[in-house]
């Protein structure tokens, strides 16, 4: 290497360098737009999900063809200190890493040399895939071929540079098997040392321009989510995103997010992490059923909006600033409206809450959180929100029951069975919260009447609310109206202390979560179980013998997205089916923590739906196709869009649909007790009529 | 324009029931909302002032604690309030209820005139639809009942335009202002009150004028200026049950909707009007 090529290349490195480092700068001070939260807890545990999921890539090789992108992960690892070596010996020629021990320096030659061999055919796998079998999943960008090019050819690069270093005889055959074996095949004895010098050189200088080219290329593209996406593991939430942080309320402030810079930072970090991989848009149920909402284009979108934005603000201020700017910032870019870097209003409404797009991410990005800020924007700001919710949100804040309903009928379900009122001072152990469904639904009524039959039977003591039960505001919450569902959690909190309730069972996953988390930041102060944990429990403590009415039943299993993902119960409801058939439900291809939503979350239960794009078909079509006389799941908002969607075909109409508690219950019962139990509801309508 | 709305608090009669031995009404325990009525009033009100600018007053008479269904107004984007409130001004029936409304919006028109008043055909608890009408004859405004469209409204010639809803017809007239309108329920939707709207509502003192101020004769208001007097209230006897109906196959609402047909015959009710 002469010289004046060193210096050329320390001209190269050093604008490079600038340029990335002015990218990062810039990367870095747009994050900095956004709220301030605190993600400097547990720094231990951050340390080791960072590991765990960002360089073991936990998450990335949960789908198949993950592995490929391991390898080119991994392979950049490898080759991270000898391009280390490369770039220092274009400045010192004599620099080698050997000062680490000759083992030491000849397992990582070994290593960077098969794993650029791997790399190679990994971005061959990759091209081949994107080009004669791209999913739909995943775009054709001039980005994405500019990538795997580069990529390509900066392997081959390495190769021809070290191909022609082992002509020169600069390296040891051993160390470098896969170069070795390409030198066998294309050098022969007679080649000239000046020719094998030249390739050197120009090979030497496609690898730096290369490698100068991709650092600079980096920050620019997609590909930003090599630098953005450990960070983004590192930062992560630790648990599935299942509820929202609570709000304050006071004059001049404002609700939810209208504008890039109303995120907090770590959303705005998640931007920067996305690669485009679709792994959301595959799992996103509201897609699949053909609604407009598209997670990842929601992600992409923000992000250019990010970029949009955030360039405005920067290039309009000193260029050491940084951090956010100020409130009333005005900003070039709508958030919310047409084009690609707005996210359309309709597509707000689109979304269920399930959160497919989160637990799939590979890199811990929160799509739907998101989503719910600009709900809470348009719903508290703007009032801009479907037409059907206006009578949804006054009958919640008058009666608060979705139907407008008297409060004072609440409690009618429990009119003839005996079920008393629940007072602390009477030792009642379980406070049986019906909710609206169970309240005022005549289906799910039947569910709670089941339960309670059981647990008369083994002498739990329990009490209801009567009409002193007001809706927990699950879905007034996951709509973006916090201003109600604010004073609804308080009142309710109050309401449990007063009583001095210290165990609740509920039938309805939605409730289950907001007594459970969303409550906590209002001090609530109690345990709460699904039926499905306590009936799990009393089958461990009692052996119930199954009566063989539905043993020979094949049970499809539908997994609630507020049990199974937002609360991880996923195996009782399971163990309650196998103890009455003898084996385990028949699974859907999605199910547990990848399971498909009905299409009831996030108040969507209360939205009119679209009648070419509805979710609850597209999960009975699922259903169907394990061919199942009954369909069993454990939330009512379930049960109500799977009977919809069985109602729409003939030949659906025979298979029922359960609640695994109902389904439990009717399987443990003997004929004599279900013939009384017949006669008593006899008994009941009479009483009611 | 300054358009005055009246509103008024009332228990929600859905949650009334009536007491089987006594036949009163139990009002324990029972909410109280804004008079359904009075909500698209309000709303009529706030979609001519988001036309043609202007000040929109909401006055309400009532024990209180009624200035909840006032800031409910304020808060979907009335500019001010008044609460009427004294004992004295309590037990009124229309007449004298009417009265005192005519009386404060009187006061309010000597700051600025009064163009519109709007009220709610009825209230759901007395149902007389009787104290609009009472109000514009005591203020000698025209006025127009029944109002579900305001089709135009001219300033320089002081016009409106309404649609006034008759039980099988609509009847489009033209009338001069100043003027007060009865609003039906089916009017429009009212609008949902946005968060700084609310908290804004929340914080607004609201003005109580008591007879103090008012300075109105005893005897021409509550209970003593009351024309009328309630003797009694009951529940109607229920004439027919509940029906219940079901086949062998568990199929109920086809089996019902026989069932009821064949008693409509026994009954000899021959059509059922539309709507």
């Amino acid at each position: 290497m002469k010289p004046i090529e060193s210096i050329i290349f320390a001209v190269l490195v050093a604008i490079s360098a600038y340029i990335f480092l002015r990218r990062i700068y810039t990367l870095f001070n747009f994050i900095s737009l956004g709220k301030w939260e605190d993600r400097f807890d547990r720094l231990w545990e951050r340390f080791k999900g960072m590991i765990y999921y960002g360089f073991l890539q936990k998450r990335v090789v949960q789908k198949t063809f993950g592995f490929n992108h391991l390898m080119l992960f991994w392979g950049f690892m490898v080759l991270l200190p000898i391009n280390f070596e490369f770039v220092i010996s274009g400045f010192f020629p004599k620099f080698t890493l050997a000062f680490l021990g000759d083992t030491l320096y000849t397992i990582l030659c070994f290593l960077a040399d098969v794993m650029s061999a791997v790399v190679f055919l990994a971005v061959i796998f990759a091209t081949i895939r994107r080009v004669f079998f791209k999913p739909y999943f995943l775009e054709s960008t001039k980005e994405a071929y500019i990538i795997l090019s580069t990529v390509g050819l900066l392997m081959a690069a390495y190769f021809g540079l070290n191909v022609t270093g082992l002509g020169l005889n600069e390296k040891p055959f051993e160390s470098v098997p896969v170069s070795a074996f390409i030198a066998k095949l294309l050098l022969s004895n007679n080649t000239s040392e000046k020719a094998l010098y030249i390739l050197n050189r120009v090979f030497w200088w496609a690898h730096a321009s290369l490698f100068l080219f991709f650092l600079i290329f980096i920050p620019y593209s997609k590909h930003l989510h090599i630098l953005a996406s450990l960070p983004n593991c590192f930062f992560r939430n630790f648990s599935f995103p299942k509820s929202l942080p609570r709000m304050r309320f006071s004059k001049d402030i404002s609700y939810g997010v209208s504008k890039i810079t109303q995120f907090n930072w770590k959303d705005l970090l998640d931007l920067l992490a996305c690669t485009e991989c679709g792994r959301c848009l595959t799992s996103c149920p509201a897609n699949i059923a053909g609604k407009e909402i598209n997670p990842k284009e929601m992600i992409h979108h923000l992000k250019k909006n990010l970029m949009e934005n955030g360039s405005h603000i920067i290039k309009s201020r000193p260029f050491d600033t940084i951090g956010r700017p100020p409130e009333d910032v005005e900003l070039p870019v709508a958030l919310i409206g047409n084009g690609d870097m707005s996210i359309k209003e309709e597509m707000v409404w689109d979304c269920t809450t399930c959160g497919a797009c989160v637990e799939n991410c590979p890199v811990f990005i929160e799509h739907f959180p998101k989503l719910l800020n600009i709900r809470r924007h348009l719903i508290m700001e703007e009032v801009k929100f479907p037409e059907e919710l206006i009578s949804f949100f006054e009958n919640i804040e008058a009666r608060s029951n979705p139907w407008g309903l008297a409060p004072s009928e609440r409690g009618k379900w429990a009119q003839g069975l005996n079920i008393p009122t629940f007072s602390s001072n009477e030792g009642h152990e379980y406070l049986i919260y019906a909710g609206c469904m169970g309240s005022f639904d005549t289906r799910t009524k039947k569910i709670l009447i089941s339960l309670v039959s059981i647990l008369n039977k083994v002498g739990i003591s329990y009490g209801i609310l009567g009409s002193e039960e007001m809706c927990c505001g699950d879905a007034v919450r996951r709509l973006g109206n916090e201003y109600v569902f604010d004073s609804m959690a308080i009142k309710n909190v109050n309401l449990f202390k007063k009583l001095g309730v210290k165990n609740i069972i509920t039938i309805c996953p939605h409730c289950y979560n907001t007594l459970k988390n969303d409550y906590k930041a209002f001090g609530a102060d109690y345990e709460v179980f699904h039926h499905t944990e306590i009936l799990d429990k009393l089958n461990k403590k009692y052996i119930f013998k199954p009566n063989k009415a539905l043993k020979d039943e094949r049970i499809v299993f539908h997994d609630s997205c507020y049990l199974a993902r937002y609360n991880n119960i996923i195996e009782e409801p399971r163990r309650l089916i196998e103890i009455i058939t003898g084996k385990p439900p028949i699974e859907m291809e999605k199910n547990k923590k990848d399971g498909f939503c009905c299409g009831a979350g996030g108040g969507r239960m209360w939205l009119e739906d679209d009648a070419d794009t509805r979710i609850n078909r597209e999960r009975a079509k699922q259903a169907i196709k394990e061919n199942p006389t009954i369909i069993a799941t454990s939330c009512p908002f379930c049960i109500t869009m799977f009977e919809d969607a069985l109602k729409e075909q003939k030949d659906w109409e025979n298979i029922r649909v359960m609640d695994v508690g109902e389904f439990y219950i009717e399987g443990i019962i003997d004929n004599k007790d279900s013939e009384d139990e017949k006669k008593n509801e006899e008994k009941r309508r009479v009483a009611n009529e | 324009m300054h358009i005055v709305v009246c509103v008024k608090m009332v228990p929600d009669t859905t949650q009334v029931k009536i007491d089987p031995i006594t036949n009163t009404l139990i009002r324990e325990g029972v909410p109280f909302i804004t008079n359904p009525f009075d909500g698209p009033a309000v709303e009529e009100a706030l979609k001519i002032k988001d036309k043609y600018g202007g000040k929109v007053t909401v006055i309400s008479m009532g024990p209180p604690m009624a200035d909840s269904v006032i800031r409910k107004a304020i808060a979907m984007g009335a500019d001010e309030g008044i609460l009427l409130s004294d004992r004295v001004f309590g037990g009124a029936d229309t007449l004298a209820t009417s009265k005192v409304l005519a009386h404060a919006i009187l006061e309010v028109s000597k700051k600025e005139p009064v163009d519109i008043i709007m009220c709610g055909k009825q209230t759901i608890d007395g149902d007389t639809a009787q104290v609009g009408p009472g109000i514009a004859t005591r203020l000698g405004f025209n006025q127009a009942t029944l109002v579900d469209k305001i089709i135009s409204l001219d300033l320089e010639r002081k016009k409106i335009v309404v649609r006034r809803k008759q039980d099988e017809w609509h009847e489009i007239i033209e009338v001069t202002l100043p003027i007060l309108l009865t609003i039906e329920r089916d009017a429009n939707k009212p609008r949902y009150p946005s968060v700084p709207r609310r908290i804004f509502s929340e914080e607004i003192s609201i003005p109580v004028w008591n007879n103090y101020f008012m300075k109105l004769d005893l005897n021409s208001i509550g209970l003593n200026g009351s024309a009328t007097t309630v003797k009694r209230i009951f529940a109607p006897e229920k004439q027919q049950g509940e029906i219940y109906a079901e086949d062998e196959n568990g199929n109920g609402v086809g089996t019902l909707v026989g069932v009821i047909i064949k008693k409509l015959e026994e009954w000899k009710i021959r059509s059922i009007q539309n709507g």
